[in-house]
């Protein structure tokens, strides 16, 4: 294995972990759009505030490792995706605020509004992160000089919006497994209703977003099945979809939340197998940025393959200890 | 209108605002460790209370600069494409560099810093916001290498018409990276130090609080006259390699057009671009040969050697240069006084000087900026120095109105982000420190 597989893969891994954890705040936010009570709102809001912005951070280190790694890949998505991105980054933003200020001021008016921007800025940031997805998983149109064609609106086809709510749908499972590890009384009983709510809508639209893929693009099905790293995700998400159910009827909280997290993997594993060796690919074929033509030098790829490892065990070490300490 | 210009201050917006918030945390995250350190030697339950009340504020900052620092490590790609992918193979490193070694740090040990008082030993506590500066100081090194990077490249060769690292360490620690960390770094002290010590003047000020106050004040005056007097000699060595590995912006700062030796040393004046002097100069006879190098024979390279396209503009520079060296000084006689008001027990009777540290406060993030607009804006027209032109760097699908858009869009974002924090800390000060509790 090369190092520019190496890194594609290692890539994949700083998504997966953003989604899977930053996942669950994006989640919360949302399902707190159903809850009326206030000390429901708080409790939701309370449940994420230590750690959201550790989370974060694996969508920032991810951004830093794909210009570090792939800077024509970083080149061409973000400026490509300018509209988006800016939008993305108000959401971002919006969400850091409203997380950090809502419980700076006691009065009503105030932690409404916060909680609002927190709920409709979260939708925001996880739809436009599954779109982006989509649109690297279908393709995009770009020039012979590695840069995008289109336009914001190229953005919001058929199956990068499909892939969209699915990851929306994805991430309020996600949100609501986490909240049966935090939560007690009712809130922990709502809970479990919007695990079942959002795992079924989920799978309808996972389905949808098959049916759509196959009738734009059906070569995309044919190369998932030809890969092993295909079928692995397959038997993952099947894996997922079909535990999930069993452990939330027998209160096996933490592993719904694994079962949750395995869906969100396979999700990447899914883009990944598909595209591989492309890291976007393009509408013309030869024009696609591969893991070869976009990434960054040997030297470089060495230097930050050795930084992963030293530094992401360190990390993966006092994570799980901080997640310890506040441990319901 | 033109892109170019537009992406320039788009870019000068986003960073300025962002540059705000981060030095006054770095700061201050240094003063909250002394505190829990003294709480944990001492065991006095002041120390802890000192601490509490300035972390809940430090919540606020770290809030905002976390918010506008994501902004910061998107905009190279969205507007700077070409940018981007010219140093993709060196400038990407310490970014991703900095969220595994720094930003993961600072985070997750923040978390236990507001919200895991109760649930961790005081030992486990301190450690945490030592865990939270170091992050923070990490974060500023990483960061100011890559920036370095661009003012003065090193371990680098252009292979298919990008700059490819060629050794990671003469990259990392290139001509400029260890004066410039550690002068912004310092900067950050100072801008802390005098943020809690202006805040602790106000309570005095107002005759509140007053032994929270006196105690606070005291150990951030202490700490700002340490970190002001050794910014001082941080900043010439600055200077004295700026002028080795930039002689331009050297002689941008001082407005020298000729090369000479016994160059003079200008306090103020006003560069007169088309005659090549500087009118209603003040100037000391041959110090900046002498300061440069300890001997009035140095002979300082002026503008004139250069091609006229190569320089950067000389007003904003010039005089960016002047305010941060002049505040520099103002700031270690201000710490001084402070000192010694505060060690014969006078400090919060001298009402004049508790106004002044109050009207301080902005003064030193002041400073950091200007230190920083005189730094970059001295590197034009080159975004990599001698090898990449800003003109030649931007995005080339993205047009003047989308960059237009979101300028409007952050600019006005930002004006509320400010509101919200003023609003914020304001409103915490008025609490005072017996309501504050962990983040809140």
């Amino acid at each position: 294995m090369d190092l520019n597989i190496t890194w594609f893969i290692l890539i994949g891994v700083l998504l997966v972990g953003y989604a899977i954890l930053d996942g669950f705040d994006l989640g919360v936010a949302i399902l707190q759009l159903f809850t009326n009570r206030e000390e429901d709102k708080k409790a939701i809001h309370d449940a994420i505030a230590p750690f959201w912005d550790g989370n974060e951070v694996w969508l920032i280190t991810g951004g830093g490792a794909v210009f570090a790694a792939f800077p024509h890949v970083y080149a061409t998505v973000f400026s490509g995706f300018y509209l988006a991105i800016m939008l993305l980054l108000v959401g971002l933003i919006f969400r850091a605020i409203s997380i950090e200020f809502r419980n700076q001021v006691d009065n009503d008016a105030w932690k409404t509004f916060w909680d609002k921007a927190f709920s409709f800025s979260s939708l925001v940031v996880a739809l436009l992160l599954g779109v982006a997805l989509g649109n690297i998983f279908i393709g995009i149109p770009l020039d012979g000089q590695m840069n995008y064609t289109g336009s914001f609106f190229t953005l919001l086809r058929p199956v990068p919006l499909f892939v969209g709510l699915t990851g929306v749908l994805m991430f309020c499972t996600q949100g609501a497994a986490y909240l049966l590890l935090k939560t007690d009384g009712p809130l922990y009983k709502s809970a479990r209703g919007w695990v079942k709510k959002s795992w079924m809508l989920f799978i309808v639209f996972m389905i949808l977003t098959t049916v759509v893929t196959a009738i734009v693009d059906v070569s995309k099905i044919g190369t998932l099945f030809s890969s092993t790293a295909g079928y692995l995700a397959i038997i993952l998400l099947l894996a997922g979809i079909v535990l999930l159910p069993i452990f939330l009827k027998k209160e096996q909280n933490f592993r719904v939340f694994l079962s949750s997290s395995t869906i969100i993997a396979s999700m990447f594993l899914i883009v990944g197998a598909t595209i591989f060796p492309n890291m976007v690919p393009a509408q013309i074929p030869e024009y696609s940025l591969t893991i070869y033509n976009s990434s960054s030098s040997q030297l470089t790829l060495t230097v930050m393959l050795i930084f992963a490892l030293i530094g992401m065990p360190i990390v993966i070490g006092y994570t799980t200890f901080v997640y310890r300490v506040f441990r319901k | 209108m033109d892109p170019v210009l537009l992406a320039r201050i788009q870019f000068a917006v986003t960073i300025g605002f962002h540059y705000i918030f981060p030095p006054i945390t770095i700061g201050m995250t240094a003063l909250i460790s002394i505190f829990l350190g003294l709480h944990l030697k001492t065991d006095d339950k002041l120390y802890e209370k000192i601490a509490q009340f300035w972390i809940s504020i430090f919540v606020v900052i770290f809030s905002v600069g976390v918010a506008t620092g994501i902004v910061m490590e998107f905009q190279f790609g969205t507007n700077w494409e070409k940018y981007s992918r010219f140093v993709g193979d060196i400038f990407g490193a310490p970014l991703a560099a900095e969220g595994i070694f720094a930003f993961f740090l600072e985070s997750t040990f923040l978390g236990v810093l507001v919200f895991g008082k109760e649930r961790v030993s005081k030992r486990t506590y301190f450690i945490s916001s030592l865990m939270v500066m170091i992050g923070s100081t990490l974060s500023a090194f990483w960061i100011i290498a890559a920036n370095s990077w661009q003012q003065t490249p090193a371990g680098y060769a252009i292979v298919n018409g990008r700059a490819e690292l060629t050794d990671f360490f003469a990259a990392i620690f290139n001509a400029s990276t260890i004066p410039r960390f550690t002068h912004a770094v310092v900067g950050g002290w100072v801008a802390g130090g005098f943020f809690i010590a202006g805040l602790s003047a106000y309570f005095l000020y107002k005759k509140q609080h007053i032994i929270f106050a006196k105690k606070s004040i005291k150990i951030a005056l202490i700490f700002t006259l340490v970190t002001s007097i050794l910014q001082i000699e941080l900043g010439h060595i600055h200077a004295v390699q700026v002028t080795h590995t930039q002689p331009e912006k050297m002689a941008t700062f001082e407005a020298l057009y000729e090369t000479t030796t016994h160059a003079p040393m200008v306090i103020m004046g006003i560069p007169n671009v088309e005659e090549q002097t500087v009118d209603y100069e003040i100037s000391i006879p041959s110090l900046l040969s002498i300061m440069i190098d300890f001997d009035p024979n140095f002979e300082v390279k002026g503008l004139n050697e250069f091609k006229k396209e190569d320089l950067p503009p000389m007003m904003i520079p010039f005089f960016s240069y002047r305010v941060m060296v002049g505040l520099g000084f103002y700031f270690m006689m201000i710490a001084l006084i402070g000192v010694i008001l505060s060690w014969k027990d006078k400090i919060a009777e001298t009402r004049w000087f508790l106004w002044l540290l109050i009207v301080t406060i902005p003064l030193p993030i002041i400073a950091n900026e200007m230190g920083w607009i005189a730094a970059e804006v001295g590197r034009q027209p080159w975004v990599v120095y001698h090898e990449l032109r800003t003109a030649d760097a931007i995005s080339t699908v993205v047009s003047a109105g989308e960059i237009l858009f979101s300028l409007i869009l952050f600019s006005a974002l930002y004006i509320v982000l400010f509101g919200l924090f003023v609003f914020l800390v304001s409103k915490k000060m008025k609490k005072g420190p017996e309501a504050a509790q962990g983040g809140y």
